[in-house]
């Protein structure tokens, strides 16, 4: 009778019997690894100027460059090496996804807490803006605060929080609604404890497991979405490309066959966001009760 | 003697899951004669609604009938195909469930439900097939009924609902109706309605009926023999007047002395103690030993039903004035 | 019924107003109005002029009713870029946008219904679990990506199809439609499956979610009890039951497929109007821009409008004002 788990360890050993998902895991942390210490792993340091040479740029993989090494994906149309621009791509594409990611969280759990704790009217303007908003697609939105606000990465950050705060209004609404109704929340009110150890206490910690599920889903959808809106040119400006912007440069060059400058940036992303979203369903699939036999 | 017109015999449903094998029902037998109404007796978990959906086929995976027979109409049920089977199904034996709000498809008006039953058996004009379904919502005590055919399911109350489920369930005057726990979703009141109009049409139709519930009391006042099951297995079965009045089985005895209606006012409700088994850890032997105070160690092995005239009782300590052992 | 219906378009009224209300405070009130309606290479004495002509020295509540004036007779202002009327400019690119979305929607709908249901009615089946993997791929994948493949693969690589334009029109009802011509047709293939893709998962995956809960259901049993053929089951209670899910995700999802369709006419160069939009805000052609998000706020409340009459038309508790 081993009573000795804590939640965490059991969730981590049915987490582990699903390989798919450890496999998943694994090649997340790889690639944060390499996104944080881009600057150690790269051959090239892609920003710096003085490394480029236009002479080689737009050069198949396997390529030998004038700076004396083999540029193994190849490089772009500024002569940049692709793998370091890939690597720098990554760090801005998970920096991004984490940074909307965590300001949503933080914005759209208060509201939603706030709402259900509060009640009456303000809960019901609160959830009246947040269903608007979630019948709103979130491109349309981004589109349209970058239009509004111009570009920079504050300015991106901002769109994608604004495009998915209610995910987290919702679910963090939702989950406490729930625990607000029951009895001992009422207790706990009715006692001399202040309602913000009430809230923190009590209320937060049911909110968890399904924001968590969120988070995972919005994190895969924020970089999806910062890619779509650096491909479409409304992203990042240029000193600082992410994925999304490598790979809408090399876009003009795929008729001519120079695949590569768009095709191995997109298999970066396309990795990062599966294997974040395997991990997700995952979670999401470990914390639903429905579907536990 | 006439040939009971529902016969089974040692019926065994086994569902077979991941923590293992649930004898849901485990040697199941009764007989149903013509219009006789039969009432089956347990908690939840005890297999009623599994012995029921075995019946008819229902059973959903992973559940299979593993032994027994069941004969309709002197036909076997259990080795016919599914075809077979489906052209008997809402011919000659029928079911009605707990709850009419998810019996009844929100989006169809009953008179498609109704042509949507009829046609599955048989080929009528629409016009007959319209006069059909009015005359047995007549039946079933729903005025108006041919303006009625073209209502929806929520138009009607709860009640009403039941008594269109069970209209369509006569829709070919099938000779057995099995019904799960029909009027346990209704008010008391009409709880009484629907068991006195059911106790009507089983006589007039020559209709059998089985009527499964966990509440003796409604049950008792319906049928004219009951059948107690428990953890799978019927422990005891008879003519209901015989058994209320006189019961052999400490189950059927502890279940009668907890009715409300049976407590001296002002005194607490008599309780069974303990609960019901888990079926995937049940104790050798009779099942409900733990739970009894009679038991002693020959109640490890399986007991057999023993059969006096009309009645049966699977016990060792049968409680009542005979069978030998101290009371 | 009629009650309903005056409800729900007295309330798509209401979002309107807030709409026209919500834009016209983030352009007047919020953005310099001048920019809106004049070219900011224009000169001082110009501006003046326009000004005063405009009534932009007015209050801002006249400002306002003048807007929503102009807005009902039809007037959203000139491009600076085409330096034609925006309705104009829009409504020429419309029916491209319009044909692309139709196209997709339909298509995702239909083949994700079936191929979902299918996989709802047999779960374990290994179809089933091929279409549910690869509906997870509709998903993850980002759809301008998805877009980059089938023209690598399709356009360059096979050399089948072509990798960008609409193609040759025909003109039905007044309006020139692309798809009945063969050109018309190889042109519109690509764009419509990379716009379908991600409805396609979506509606697979629900229409299986719905499947497998309403299958479990006691209607279906006492449908079964009897006697009904599975076909008929099938046809008869599945299908309706599952049509109100189905109905409600296709119209968010509508929107949602507007919205990424300018995306995908950004890839394959059609000329509609979420091209327009993109073009628009990289050069500040802000008249566009701002005629885009009243007409998108439009076409989304019509959208939903549309939707709950069709609830209405189908779910008889809806037409009755029953709760269920």
């Amino acid at each position: 009778m081993s009573n000795t788990s804590t939640p965490l360890r059991r969730f981590w050993a049915e987490f582990r019997e699903n390989r798919i998902a450890v496999v998943a895991l694994v090649v997340v942390v790889v690639l944060i690894l390499l996104a944080v210490f881009a600057s150690l792993v790269s051959p090239q340091n892609p920003y710096d100027l003085a490394n480029l040479s236009l002479m080689d740029s737009r050069r198949p993989p396997g390529f030998v460059g004038t700076g004396g090494y083999t540029h193994i994906l190849g490089t772009d149309p500024q002569g940049r090496d692709l793998l370091s621009a890939i690597l720098y791509g990554l760090r801005i594409s998970i920096q991004i996804g984490l940074a909307a990611g965590f300001v949503s969280l933080t914005i759209g759990t208060t509201l939603g807490i706030l709402a259900a704790y509060v009640g009456g009217r303000v809960e019901a303007l609160i959830m009246r803006l947040v269903d608007l908003q979630l019948s709103f697609p979130a491109i349309l939105l981004a589109l349209v605060i970058v239009a509004l606000l111009g570009q920079g990465k504050a300015q991106l950050i901002g769109a994608l929080v604004a495009a998915q705060y209610a995910y987290f209004a919702r679910t963090a609404y939702g989950a406490a609604k729930a625990e607000r109704g029951k009895d001992y929340i009422e207790a706990a009110l009715a006692t001399p404890l202040s309602a913000r150890l009430v809230v923190w206490r009590h209320m937060l910690p049911n909110c968890t497991p399904p924001l968590i599920v969120v988070a995972t889903v919005q994190i895969a959808n924020s970089i999806s979405l910062e890619a779509t809106l650096s491909f479409l040119g409304l992203g990042l400006p240029v000193t600082e490309p992410s994925l999304g912007m490598l790979i809408s440069n090399g876009f003009p060059y795929m008729m001519s066959g120079r695949y590569w400058i768009s095709v191995y940036p997109g298999v970066a992303l396309i990795i990062l966001i599966f294997a974040i979203n395997i991990v997700g369903d995952q979670v999401r699939d470990q914390f639903n009760p429905r579907l536990r036999k | 003697m006439t040939e009971p017109v529902l016969s089974v015999k040692n019926l065994s449903t086994h569902f077979f899951t991941r923590g293992g094998v649930v004898k849901a029902v485990d040697g199941v037998s009764f007989d149903l004669a013509r219009g006789e109404i039969m009432g089956l007796v347990g908690e939840s978990g005890s297999g009623k609604t599994v012995t029921g959906f075995s019946l008819i086929g229902l059973l959903d995976a992973p559940g299979r009938i593993v032994e027994g027979s069941v004969k309709l109409n002197g036909t076997e049920l259990t080795t016919l195909s599914e075809r077979a089977m489906r052209t008997r199904r809402g011919s000659e034996i029928s079911m009605i469930f707990q709850d009419p709000i998810a019996t009844l498809n929100p989006m169809l008006t009953i008179g498609q439900q109704m042509r949507l039953a009829i046609d599955a058996h048989e080929r009528l004009s629409p016009q007959a097939a319209e006069a059909r379904s009015a005359e047995l919502l007549t039946q079933v005590g729903i005025p108006s009924a041919k303006a009625r055919l073209r209502a929806y399911p929520h138009e009607f109350s709860g009640g009403m609902r039941q008594r269109v489920a069970i209209a369509i369930a006569l829709l070919h005057r099938p000779a057995v109706i099995v019904a799960d726990e029909p009027t346990t979703a209704l008010d008391v009141s009409i709880q009484a309605q629907i068991l006195f109009q059911m106790r009507d049409l089983a006589r007039e139709t020559g209709t059998a009926m089985i009527w499964i519930s966990h509440d003796l009391a409604v049950v008792s006042s319906l049928a004219s023999k009951l059948a107690v099951m428990y953890a799978g297995r019927i422990v005891e079965q008879g003519p209901t007047a015989t058994l209320l009045r006189d019961p052999r089985h400490p189950y059927t005895a502890g279940l009668i002395a907890s009715l409300p209606a049976m407590a001296k006012p002002g005194t607490p409700l008599t309780q069974i103690p303990g609960s019901t088994p888990s079926l995937l850890s049940l104790p050798p032997g009779c099942p409900f030993a733990p739970r009894c105070d009679r038991a002693d160690d020959i109640c490890k092995t399986a007991p057999e039903m023993t059969m006096q005239a009309n009645r049966g009782w699977r016990c060792f300590h049968p409680v009542g004035q005979d069978a030998g052992v101290s009371a | 019924m009629l009650g309903f219906i005056i409800q729900r378009f007295l309330q798509a009224v209401v979002v309107m107003a807030v709409m026209s209300v919500i834009v016209f405070c983030g352009v007047y009130a919020i953005g310099n109005p001048i920019d809106i309606v004049i070219p900011p290479e224009a000169t001082e004495d110009i501006r003046a002029e326009a000004i005063r002509r405009l009534g932009l020295d007015r209050p801002l509540y006249e400002q306002y009713f003048i807007f929503v004036g102009n807005l009902l007779q039809g007037d959203l202002g000139r491009s600076f870029v085409y330096n034609i009327p925006v309705l104009e400019l829009i409504g020429g690119r419309l029916p491209a946008t319009l044909e692309l979305v139709l196209i997709s929607v339909v298509s995702a709908t239909v083949l994700g219904v079936s191929l979902g249901i299918y996989a709802g009615y047999r779960p374990d089946s290994w179809v089933s679990k091929t279409i549910m993997a690869v509906s997870v791929l509709g998903f993850s994948v980002p759809s301008f990506w998805v877009g980059l493949i089938l023209i690598l693969f399709f356009a360059v690589h096979l050399g089948w199809l072509p990798a960008g334009g609409r193609g040759d029109t025909v003109e039905i009802w007044g309006v020139a439609w692309s798809f009945p011509t063969l050109d018309g047709l190889s042109h519109i293939v690509l764009p419509a499956a990379n716009l379908a893709l991600f409805k396609l998962a979506m509606m697979i995956r629900l229409a299986r979610a719905g499947t497998r809960e309403i299958m479990l259901t006691d209607t279906i049993k006492f449908a079964r009890a009897a006697g009904l053929s599975e076909a008929t089951i099938l046809r008869r209670h599945l299908l309706k039951l599952i049509s109100i899910p189905i109905i409600t995700v296709f119209g968010l999802e509508l929107g949602s497929t507007l919205a990424f369709a300018v995306v995908t006419e950004t890839i394959f160069s059609w000329p509609g109007v979420g091209k327009l939009i993109i073009d628009s805000i990289t050069v500040l052609d802000r008249p566009v821009m701002v005629a885009y998000l009243i007409i998108v706020a439009f076409l989304f409340v019509t959208i939903n409008f549309v939707i709950d009459l069709v609830f209405a038309l189908i779910d008889p508790r809806v037409r009755h004002g029953a709760s269920a």
